[in-house]
């Protein structure tokens, strides 16, 4: 029976998030300079645009996944799959409360229905209906096979969500980092966030793929018991 | 509302939600030990 075990690997990673973190808000908070016009709450800018990045690499996992399951029905591209889509709505819970307490008071309202705005919200309600619909399908291979279509076609609104600010007008600012919108000095806190979070997201990405590896296995034994 | 109680009330969710999900996976890992050791039990009768 596979059952999670804290591997040197699961190790390493927590022992570069734990420092990993404080200087992630080191940076954020004291390493980035006080931004001129937002002023210090600018500085939700680290967390918020790397949960967004993360949350979206999350999805893609799950998208590859989902795709690699249709194709070898190997029960483990459905484990991927559903932690890489938990973690996706984790980081984009993250991205949509933070995202509001940042507009309100430059945009002088909480939210609005601008393209990325909308469709980062719709991605989000997407993937908690492939959460829901997991736990409505109680036989395994049937789950597995639904949430594997509804993993792929979920995620065509992923690319919609990254290009919304290059083909539309939006409120939303434009990409940073592409638009050089992002003073140098800013880019070193805004990388180290992004990288800790990625290694956050590989964390839990494993320790949720070990927990649904484990369930599976004591499905397949309550089955063989019944 | 000040602009830093904007900034604080950000980093306070974000803590939330991580520790609210680390919280949810042990509570699931707990569970499934549980269930672990009940199927043993059911095994060994």
């Amino acid at each position: 029976m596979e059952t999670r075990r804290s591997t040197w690997f699961d190790t390493l990673l927590v022992v570069i998030l734990v420092p990993g973190m404080i200087l992630a808000l080191y940076m954020a908070f004291l390493g980035a300079p006080r931004e001129r016009t937002m002023g210090d709450l600018q500085r939700i800018f680290y967390f918020h645009a790397p949960s967004g990045i993360v949350g979206l690499i999350a999805f893609a996992v799950n998208f590859f996944a989902s795709v690699a399951f249709l194709i070898k029905k190997d029960r483990k591209w459905d484990g991927l799959a559903v932690a890489a889509a938990e973690m996706g709505v984790v980081f984009l819970t993250i991205l949509l409360v933070t995202g509001p307490l940042w507009a309100k008071p430059i945009w002088l309202v909480w939210w609005t229905w601008s393209p990325r705005l909308t469709s980062s919200l719709i991605l989000w309600l997407l993937y908690i209906a492939y959460l829901l619909i997991r736990n409505y399908v109680p036989d395994p291979e049937r789950r597995a096979m639904m949430s594997a279509v509804f993993g792929v076609v979920a995620f065509v609104d992923a690319p919609i969500v990254w290009f919304s600010i290059r083909w539309w007008r939006d409120i939303h600012p434009s990409p940073m980092l592409e638009t050089g919108g992002l003073s140098p000095s800013m880019r070193p806190a805004f990388y180290i966030c992004a990288l800790v979070f990625n290694i956050l997201m590989i964390y839990l990405i494993r320790r949720r793929y070990f927990l649904e590896m484990a369930r599976h296995d004591i499905e397949r034994l309550e089955r063989r018991i019944a | 509302m000040n602009t830093m109680n904007y900034l604080f009330a950000a980093y306070t969710a974000i803590w939330i939600i991580l520790a609210l999900y680390l919280y949810s996976i042990s509570a699931r890992e707990k569970r499934l030990r549980e269930d672990v050791d009940r199927l043993k039990q059911q095994l060994e009768k």
